[in-house]
């Protein structure tokens, strides 16, 4: 399966130079550039790893490419994603975020399906890459 | 304005509180020197007074009748405040273009109004004076809720920003798709539809207006089907993914019952109609809020009293006391689809629901600037009658806090639904890319599908169906501040 979090899950992954323009544009609108990685890719894991703070004083979109470099280096089974934070008032969230990276297999998740009273089900996703090892060693080639 | 002859109000008590009949403006309801306070409510009316009836006396009527007037002199107001209570006309100028209407703006002191009660604002509003007889027509285009009155409101329960935190989706519009055929469907067919829809790529299902618990499918089929294709997408995807569970119902009773059966299934939004009303829109907000629920408002009825420029409401008015009685989601049109539209009279609608500010912008039908105070945005669903190739269209009309829904351009794909909804998704996340990328996606929209259809064969098949599809009617519903009237 393919994990379609993020903007652009449905197109072809993108290449580096799609992804620095992408990280142009966030920086044109003054958004903070951030990388992330996890081998827990549960929709509801919103705490992934942080590489790193939040690249503030950051202008350049080659800057943010080395550190995703270092990061695939680094992870290089674990998905990655960039997000761009805007700290205006009203908004100071997220406001753009893709996957850059992602392992060699996705094995996705399985549907827990605990019956309940009547006809109630009660529902839970659990990843199999996370049910088979420990963090560090979920999706070794 | 002012015509020699109007009224002007009388002063001397003795002669003022006479009994018999006077003139509005003579009662005090017109002072053209009125300076609006920054705590006072402001409205304008679109009036179209009867033959021969001055247009000052009719704008002091409106402002009479919305507010403390009855038709002849009573003593009793001499028991009160009455210059405080009496809503003031205070400026009046002719609609460019439209012979015999005129705009009227009427300001109404703050204490005229319970704090937090949208259905005691309309009351006042929207009560006698749009029956009464010395006016053929009336509409309320506009109104300047002050910062005061704003902060008696709690608002969307959840909002854009929480939204979107809660789904982990930023960056793009939001992908839907109303279920169809509307009526009809068993729950077990009807989960398939919602199903193949999420499966396929979009981020939300809807319930139609009028599905709520019929002989064909009741309501506990209907929400257990539902969140059984919700959650079996949801992991076939990794995405988080929910339905709109329409929660509709003739009762506030049965109306929580159903509220509280979706949060039990784990649905992360539930439905409302907007004829269920203000006071059950403000209750059914106020359980979101202590739910974690996101609420979503199908405007059905709007357009019986919205459409028609010359009388009713204009759907940014509708927009505003929705935002303050505090929905999550708002049906605000299209311009390129099926429905009603003018697209800068819809851009006005968007704005009223996402600005933290709102600027005067005559053009887009917004009078007034709106401080928004601390309220959270309402995200703007466009939905009704647009498909894939509209998709450059609507991302640079509405940017991307929105939710697009493809209803029939998902379920009527020659491919199946699945292919409906990934063609929807290709479009959207390719055009995001390319305008991100700095492209001029108004112009090379076509070519931007064009190109990602190569690769993407469900895409191709939506544009070879659709792709043509256009709804070029000239709207009803304008500014009269835009030249000429312009084509969706």
């Amino acid at each position: 399966m393919r994990i379609t979090q993020g903007c652009f899950s449905f197109l072809p992954d993108l290449t580096d130079t799609q992804i620095a323009a992408q990280i142009n544009h966030c920086l044109e609108q003054n958004w903070a550039v951030a990388l992330e990685f996890t081998d827990d890719p549960h929709p509801r894991n919103t705490y992934w790893n942080m590489w790193g703070l939040p690249m503030f004083d950051l202008r350049d979109p080659a800057g943010v490419m080395g550190e995703l470099k270092a990061c695939r280096e680094a992870n290089p089974e674990n998905y990655i994603r960039i997000n761009a934070f805007d700290s205006t008032k009203g908004w100071e969230t997220v406001r753009m975020s893709f996957i850059v990276q992602r392992p060699t297999a996705e094995p996705g998740f399985r549907l827990i399906r605990q019956e309940t009273q009547g006809r109630k089900l009660r529902y839970t996703m659990e990843s199999y890459a996370v049910g088979r090892a420990p963090e560090g060693a979920r999706y070794a080639p | 304005m002012g015509a020699a002859d109007t009224p002007q109000q009388i002063i001397d008590p003795k002669k003022r509180y006479q009994a018999g009949v006077l003139k509005y403006a003579q009662m005090g309801y017109w002072d053209a020197d009125y300076e609006p306070k920054d705590t006072d409510v402001l409205a304008v009316f679109r009036i179209t007074p009867q033959e021969g009836v001055d247009p000052i006396e009719a704008a002091a009527a409106v402002a009479g009748e919305s507010s403390t007037a009855t038709w002849t002199v009573v003593w009793t107001d001499r028991l009160t405040a009455c210059d405080k209570y009496r809503a003031k006309a205070y400026r009046i100028d002719p609609v460019p273009g439209q012979e015999g209407q005129y705009f009227c703006w009427v300001a109404y002191d703050l204490d005229l109004f319970e704090e937090g009660s949208i259905a005691n604002l309309t009351a006042s509003i929207i009560g006698n004076v749009f029956s009464f007889k010395p006016l053929k027509a009336a509409r309320l285009e506009d109104m300047r809720l002050p910062v005061a009155y704003v902060k008696t409101f709690r608002g969307p329960p959840t909002g854009i920003v929480v939204e979107r935190e809660r789904l982990e989706k930023y960056g793009r519009p939001l992908l839907g798709a109303t279920m169809k055929p509307k009526l009809g469907l068993s729950g077990k067919n009807y989960g398939r539809v919602v199903y193949e829809a999420l499966r396929g790529g979009l981020d939300f299902t809807k319930d139609d207006e009028n599905i709520n618990s019929q002989p064909f499918m009741h309501w506990r089929d209907r929400f257990l089907y539902c969140m059984e294709g919700v959650n079996q997408a949801a992991a076939q995807t990794g995405e988080s993914k929910g339905h709109y569970l329409n929660i509709t119902a003739g009762t506030m009773e049965e109306m929580y019952k159903r509220a509280e059966f979706a949060r039990e299934l784990g649905s992360c939004i539930v439905m409302i109609d907007l004829v269920i009303g203000w006071t059950a829109i403000q209750s059914i907000s106020n359980w979101c809020r202590d739910n974690d629920m996101i609420l979503h408002m199908h405007r059905a009825g709007h357009g019986t009293y919205t459409r028609q420029k010359n009388h009713g409401v204009s759907f940014r008015v509708i927009a505003k006391w929705l935002r303050l009685a505090g929905v999550d989601h708002l049906h605000a049109g299209t311009a390129v689809g099926k429905l009603e539209g003018d697209p800068m009279t819809v851009q006005g609608f968007y704005n009223v629901c996402r600005d933290t500010y709102t600027k005067q912008d005559l053009p887009r039908g917004l009078f007034f600037d709106q401080d928004w105070a601390s309220i959270k945005r309402v995200m703007p669903v466009a939905s009704g009658g647009i498909h894939a190739g509209q998709m450059h269209q609507l991302l640079d009309l509405f940017g991307d806090e929105c939710v697009l829904q493809f209803g029939g351009g998902t379920i009527g794909h020659p491919m199946g639904i699945q292919a409906g909804a990934t063609a929807n998704r290709v479009a959207l996340e390719s055009m995001v890319l390319a305008r991100n990328e700095g492209r001029d996606i108004v112009n090379e929209g076509p070519q931007i599908l064009a190109d990602a259809a190569k690769w993407c064969q469900p895409l191709r098949a939506a544009l070879d169906t659709w792709g043509d599809i256009t709804f070029n009617y000239t709207s009803t519903d304008t500014s009269d501040f835009v030249p000429t009237a312009s084509v969706a």
